[in-house]
């Protein structure tokens, strides 16, 4: 979608976060004594505007989804400010996070284990319907079907199970439960994933027509670049729980100045077997998110022909390289580290822009 | 092509479940030559990788690989052959890369143990020698210090770790086919790259004929020579991969082309192919992709449509090859609405 500035326009966003931490304890011994702390979501902050898509890609363990759930409240978040329009969600109690999770609602990637075998299809989809006090009886069957009609189901599967039918039409009943509330911001968490091609399409158009119908906002979280790159207006790019680059889609797949991303890209096979491209092959696994490197958290895996012993001893801010286009990388022009304080710590290259295309662009 | 290293003719293998007979694969006929990569592409249900498990002779009751089904490899009919001898050419000369690296190995052997353990059974040669040999195969797959790296359990190796001593094992013996079962569809992107390039390069430097399944257009394009595309357990099309990618011809090979996203060509909506897959116990009359066509016009007796030549080694099993001229015509398909798929 081209719709790039419905991001940045200057309402008030729908969802604002300021310096999420989110920790999982490592325990051990008989007492469950912590000797340490996975820091799946270290330290990001992010807006997401009303109407907009905020796609979140990133590799497994980067801290894409408990992003997602920790907004939601589904994870306890460590520290940090989470704000749904005015709302403090870290602040609320019981009764208001109930209320409040009318308002934001998650789809999850598999539409298996996300479905409850037991319950009717009609059930699942007015489950919600009764919790928030929405509709009852034959009010209730109507919404119902109306719901199943909207995600392109018969309204005569409301009294099936969720196994006689297809992946894909198990993710549409899921968008169906998660839209009978009328939410403002849906969570979609891989939503596509475990889908074939085919039905990853029909999928990936209902939502975007949903999203025009309802003025929905969406956090899209996935870790299939193309499908991002579709559906986002803005992008946010994680590794090891930290947010390296976050850009509007067309100037992080124009320009990914985030070396990171420069290598994730050029990592994605393409469907043409004429182009000559380019790969970035990064060497080595993702570091444990137990012990995240000191520094620039990419810095071991790094091919920035500048990176030097600087990146290994400053924490890169995520900083503004040009308007609304923010990169964590101290080796990328201009930047508000300077220079004298780069060689201070050891560093010998200074800042030179690298944007090696030819591994992008086909 | 001198003879074919592997040459499949009427392969079907067929399910007897209680709900009917499941016709997963059903009739289909491929060659590989010495050296060469062939990919197999299509969705969930089409037939690939049981195709994949048949040349292996893996299926499993109520699965059999029907009567009159041929798989000639050097010389033998895997369908006939005795088991003995069957289980000779698994893991020495036909080895198999697994999709999951995890549920693909022993969690309480050491990899190094694992994939000796190949060795020992096909070469009959001793531990010492079977584990150094193990050793020397891990380097080659790029694992890192592989004398400590052969000392550890799966657990403690990372998704790319195991998918390559999943490679080791598969070719320690050296085998003349290795079949990669989407071999990269469990890892992230950055990982794939890497084992994709691996598999590029070991085949290169040993000259081993691969068969890559993938439901990924991109993995096919970057690594194979050329291509059978499956759909409801035929195949629909088979070309060189350029010339494939250059003119699809089948309207479902069109269409998972264009339903994919690609990075760099955003349009503002994605194609999609209406409708689901038929059920493997109740495959359509006549053409198996019709309902979910934008091309399909009746023909008398639902004639059911053969492999076509189109030109250039290409073939295709759709009517347009007679009527080309209604491609430029195409109309809403008869599914819609989805259908309630297979249970």
């Amino acid at each position: 979608m081209s719709a790039t500035a419905r991001g940045g326009n200057g309402t008030a966003p729908l969802v604002s976060v300021r310096n999420l931490k989110k920790e999982f304890p490592i325990k051990k011994g008989v007492f469950s004594r912590q000797v340490g702390a996975v820091k799946a979501v270290n330290d990001v902050s992010f807006h997401v505007a009303r109407g907009e898509t905020l796609g979140v890609v990133g590799e497994s363990g980067c801290g894409k989804t408990t992003t997602g759930r920790t907004i939601l409240r589904l994870l306890e978040p460590t520290s940090g400010e989470i704000y749904f329009e005015d709302r403090d969600v870290r602040a609320l109690g019981t009764r208001d996070l109930r209320a409040l999770r009318r308002d934001m609602q998650i789809i999850f990637q598999d539409p298996v284990s996300s479905l409850n075998p037991r319950m009717t299809v009609g059930a699942i989809v007015r489950e919600g319907l009764t919790i928030h006090k929405l509709a009852e009886g034959a009010a209730a069957d109507a919404r119902v079907s109306q719901l199943l009609q909207e995600v392109g189901l018969r309204p005569e599967y409301a009294t099936r199970y969720p196994h006689e039918f297809s992946g894909g039409q198990r993710q549409r009943i899921g968008i169906a439960r998660a839209l009978s509330v009328e939410p403002k911001f849906i969570v979609c968490d891989e939503p596509v994933s475990a889908l074939d091609v085919s039905v990853q399409a029909q999928v990936i158009n209902l939502l975007e027509d949903l999203q025009r119908e309802h003025n929905l906002t969406y956090m899209f979280i996935a870790h299939d670049l193309s499908v991002v790159e579709h559906i986002a207006d803005r992008v946010a790019v994680m590794y090891l729980g930290k947010i390296v680059q976050l850009a509007t889609a067309d100037d992080l797949y124009r320009e990914p100045l985030m070396p990171y991303t420069q290598a994730l890209l050029s990592a994605v096979p393409v469907a043409d077997p004429k182009s000559r491209k380019e790969r970035i092959i990064l060497s080595g696994d993702v570091p444990s998110p137990a012990s995240p490197p000191p520094g620039c958290v990419f810095h071991p895996r790094c091919h920035h022909p500048a990176k030097d012993v600087a990146c290994t001893k400053i924490v890169p801010p995520l900083e503004e390289k040009t308007p609304g286009h923010f990169v964590h990388c101290i080796k990328q022009p201009p930047t508000t580290v300077s220079w004298e304080q780069q060689k201070e710590v050891g560093g010998v290259h200074p800042p030179e822009r690298y944007l090696p295309l030819a591994a992008v662009h086909a | 092509m001198a003879s074919p290293l592997l040459s499949i003719r009427d392969l079907r293998t067929y399910f007897y479940t209680e709900s009917g007979v499941a016709k997963a694969v059903d009739g289909v006929s491929f060659d590989i030559g010495a050296g060469e990569t062939v990919g197999i592409v299509g969705e969930s249900g089409c037939g690939k990788s049981v195709t994949a498990l048949s040349i292996l002779r893996l299926i499993q009751p109520p699965g059999r690989i029907e009567a009159g089904s041929r798989i000639d490899f050097e010389g033998k009919d895997l369908v006939t052959l005795p088991d003995e001898e069957m289980r000779n050419i698994r893991g020495n000369r036909i080895s198999m890369i697994f999709q999951e690296p995890m549920s693909a190995l022993n969690p309480v052997f050491t990899v190094g143990d694992q994939v000796a353990e190949v060795a020992r059974i096909h070469a009959g040669i001793g531990r010492k020698k079977s584990w150094e040999l193990a050793v020397e195969t891990l380097a080659l797959t790029g694992i890192p210090a592989p004398e400590e790296r052969a000392k550890q359990y799966p657990h403690q190796l990372s998704g790319g770790m195991r998918q390559r001593v999943l490679i080791a094992m598969a070719l320690i013996m050296k085998p003349a086919l290795i079949i990669a079962d989407e071999p990269t569809t469990a890892l992230d992107v950055t990982i794939q790259a890497q084992i994709l390039d691996l598999l590029v390069h070991l085949q290169k430097e040993f000259g081993t004929s691969i068969l890559m399944i993938t439901h990924d257009l991109g993995v096919i394009a970057e690594t194979t020579s050329r291509v059978i595309v499956m759909y409801a357990g035929e195949i629909v099309e088979e070309a060189s991969v350029t010339e494939l990618f250059a003119r699809p011809h089948h309207p479902y090979t069109e269409g998972l082309m264009h339903s994919m996203p690609h990075i760099g060509h955003d349009q503002e909506r994605l194609n999609v192919i209406p409708g689901t897959v038929p059920s493997p116990t109740n495959w359509p009359h006549g053409c198996r992709f019709r309902e979910r066509c934008p091309y399909s016009w009746d023909l008398p007796e639902r004639e059911h449509p053969p492999l076509y030549d189109v030109g250039a080694g290409h073939t295709s099993r759709c009517h347009l090859a007679r009527e080309p001229q209604r491609r430029n015509h195409p109309h809403e398909p008869l599914v819609v609405q989805e259908g309630v798929g297979a249970a």
